[in-house]
């Protein structure tokens, strides 16, 4: 009964999310678009951090992969836009692999200077290249398109930005109780006592960073369509750093927890206008605060083994569905 | 000839700085194996510090002699060593026994706060510090070497030369070895353990800090955002000459120096930054104990 109210209470949000644009205006719109990109980025992140516990600073280098694998390919050589993405992901892919292979071995502290040294490695190379645009970016990226109808206004790209939201929430939701995500968990909790059940480390975490480094490019390539031009300056260290406060803040390795945190991230900006020189100050305490206080995020993953050991009112995060099980 | 030995010069200046930021990440990872991302942000603090200090002692015009700047320089670090066991004390004692990410992320809202503070404290321009330093030298086979230079670099030797006395000689070094390599045995053994590491810290912090003023005073600018950089590249430093150990840390810096200086040379200003990341990942790869590190067989 409980499971049918969680997907009852789903239903309602998409249906109020796929009817949003007729009830806001641009303004509002455009940060809901901006806030399903973070809900993508800190998907993917979750999987890296919340999931297998490697703390990736550099996470904004994958949407500068994405994101400047498409303009490339569609200013210079004139892809297809649908054409680009998957080039941009296995290209992602491929640069997570060579980042990850020699840090993962060592211990996780090191990845995370690591990937914070690429991530500023990758905005220099941008700033750099003339390939990349140098300082100014890529700009004048073509408009994609399905069939003869081209992908424009608005609307079009909040509509598509929340088809690979929603796509990238189930997606990590089922990485996040299958057999995988098992393993990630296990290696985040106690790597030796992993291994040890047959586990291999190495490959596990390099998957779970591969994966987040795919999820991440995706996003980046929607981005560089979306705003048709693209610069150094969106992919910097404090775009890590928000994403990472987005899973953070709603909850490592919860799903729903890191939607809520994507969104607040992006909303509270918003309202928080006045005072825009203490943002990251109060950003900063904030979680310093969260890890003292709260560790578990605003909205904790829940991993229950079976419905019947969870407390009354929770919603399974990691659950084990019996019934569908025995259907 | 000239080129190299001017190379070697200007290196062994910045080598100094990168040599005293990479001390304080090296000891705090020996005692209690944590990389302090807000380390970068203390030497930037030392340079602010240093900034208004130097401003009130030059407010009556009278300009600061040499025995001012050295009061300076010790008063920074002294304020600066407060803090950095103040933030040891807030944001990562209660957390010592919590999962490791947890203090990764403290140390990471840590360092922005403090880097916001900056710019909310000193605005975000560059300001230009208060003090004129001497552009006179020696030739040296054809380079100039300034005495500024000389004068660096002589008080980041002698500041690395008390570090290693302290560490080596007093009771409190003692306690710092003892508790890196176990800090259950120290606790024991009747060791206040908690105030060996806020110790420290007040070391780290002041060597960054001590740096930073240096820094401010031969660079002539400085901004809330110059602890980043140099942070990842202190940090470079000190896994180039091994983590954990403090010869190494101050190899490191040297040698880390030299190369962005012979980098900057070869490949120009745009990529120095490139050059020492690489190396980072270079040494990743291939010896991740360093130069002078032991071998960690311990993982997480």
């Amino acid at each position: 009964m409980r499971l049918v109210q969680g997907k009852l209470g789903n239903i309602l949000l998409l249906v109020v999310l796929c009817l949003l644009p007729f009830l806001s205006n641009n303004y509002w719109l455009d940060v809901a678009t901006l806030a399903l990109f973070y809900v993508v980025l800190a998907q993917g992140l979750n999987v890296v951090v919340g999931f297998a516990g490697l703390l990736d600073l550099g996470y904004a280098a994958f949407f500068a992969v994405g994101a400047y694998t498409t303009g490339i390919l569609m200013t210079v050589y004139h892809w297809s836009f649908w054409l680009t993405l998957p080039v941009a992901m296995v290209f992602a892919a491929i640069v997570g692999v060579i980042v990850g292979a020699p840090t993962l071995r060592l211990r996780s502290d090191y990845l995370a200077i690591v990937t914070l040294g690429f991530g500023e490695i990758i905005r220099i190379l941008a700033i750099n290249l003339t390939i990349t645009g140098s300082a100014s970016g890529i700009y004048g990226i073509p408009r994609p398109s399905i069939g003869s109808y081209v992908l424009s206004g608005q609307m079009d790209f909040y509509y598509l930005i929340l088809l690979v939201a929603v796509l990238a929430v189930l997606a990590v939701r089922r990485l996040g109780t299958s057999r995988l995500g098992r393993a990630w968990m296990y290696i985040r909790e106690d790597e030796d006592a992993a291994e040890a059940m047959g586990i291999n480390r190495i490959n596990m975490k390099l998957l779970a960073y591969s994966i987040g480094a795919v999820i991440g490019s995706m996003a980046g390539s929607i981005f560089a369509v979306k705003m048709s031009a693209i610069a150094p300056l969106s992919f910097s260290f404090t775009q890590s750093i928000m994403i990472l406060l987005a899973v953070v803040l709603g909850g490592l390795g919860s799903i729903p927890g890191v939607v809520l945190g994507a969104v607040l991230v992006i909303v509270l900006p918003e309202l928080l206008r006045s005072v825009e020189d203490w943002r990251y100050l109060i950003f900063g305490a904030a979680l310093v605060a969260m890890m003292l206080f709260r560790p578990q995020g605003l909205w904790p993953a829940r991993y229950v083994t079976s419905p019947k050991q969870g407390r009354k009112g929770d919603k399974a995060d990691v659950s084990f569905d019996v019934e569908k099980y025995n259907a | 000839m000239d080129i190299l030995v001017q190379t070697l010069a200007d290196g062994l200046v910045i080598g100094a700085f990168y040599s005293l930021i990479a001390l304080g990440y090296t000891m705090v990872f020996g005692i209690i194996k944590l990389l302090n991302f807000a380390h970068g942000d203390l030497y930037m603090l030392g340079a602010f510090v240093g900034y208004t200090l130097l401003s009130i002692l030059n407010g009556n015009g009278s300009g600061a002699g040499l025995m001012g700047i050295v009061i300076v320089l010790l008063l920074t670090m002294a304020i600066v060593g407060v803090i950095g066991m103040g933030i040891e004390r807030v944001a990562y004692r209660p957390l010592l026994l919590a999962p490791r990410l947890s203090i990764l992320i403290t140390a990471l809202g840590v360092s922005l706060f403090l880097e916001n503070g900056s710019m909310i404290a000193w605005g975000a321009q560059y300001q230009v510090y208060p003090l004129q330093l001497s552009h006179d030298g020696w030739n040296v086979l054809g380079a100039q070497i300034t005495y500024t230079q000389m004068g660096l670099v002589l008080i980041a030797a002698l500041l690395m030369l008390g570090l290693h006395l302290f560490i080596s000689r007093t009771l409190y070094g003692k306690a710092m070895r003892a508790i890196a390599l176990d800090q259950t045995a120290c606790h024991l053994m009747g060791i206040n353990v908690h105030k060996v590491i806020g110790l420290t810290f007040f070391i780290g912090a002041s060597l960054a800090a001590g740096a930073g003023t240096m820094a401010g005073a031969y660079y002539g600018t400085v901004n809330f955002m110059m602890g980043f950089i140099i942070g990842l590249k202190a940090f470079t430093a000190a896994v180039l000459g091994g983590i954990g150990s403090i010869p190494g840390a101050m190899l490191g810096g040297l040698l880390l120096g030299m190369m962005e200086t012979a980098g900057t040379f070869v490949f120009g200003g745009s990529w120095k930054d490139v050059v020492a990341f690489s190396l980072l990942i270079l040494i990743l790869v291939l010896k991740p104990t360093g130069i002078m590190g032991e071998k960690v067989t311990e993982r997480m």
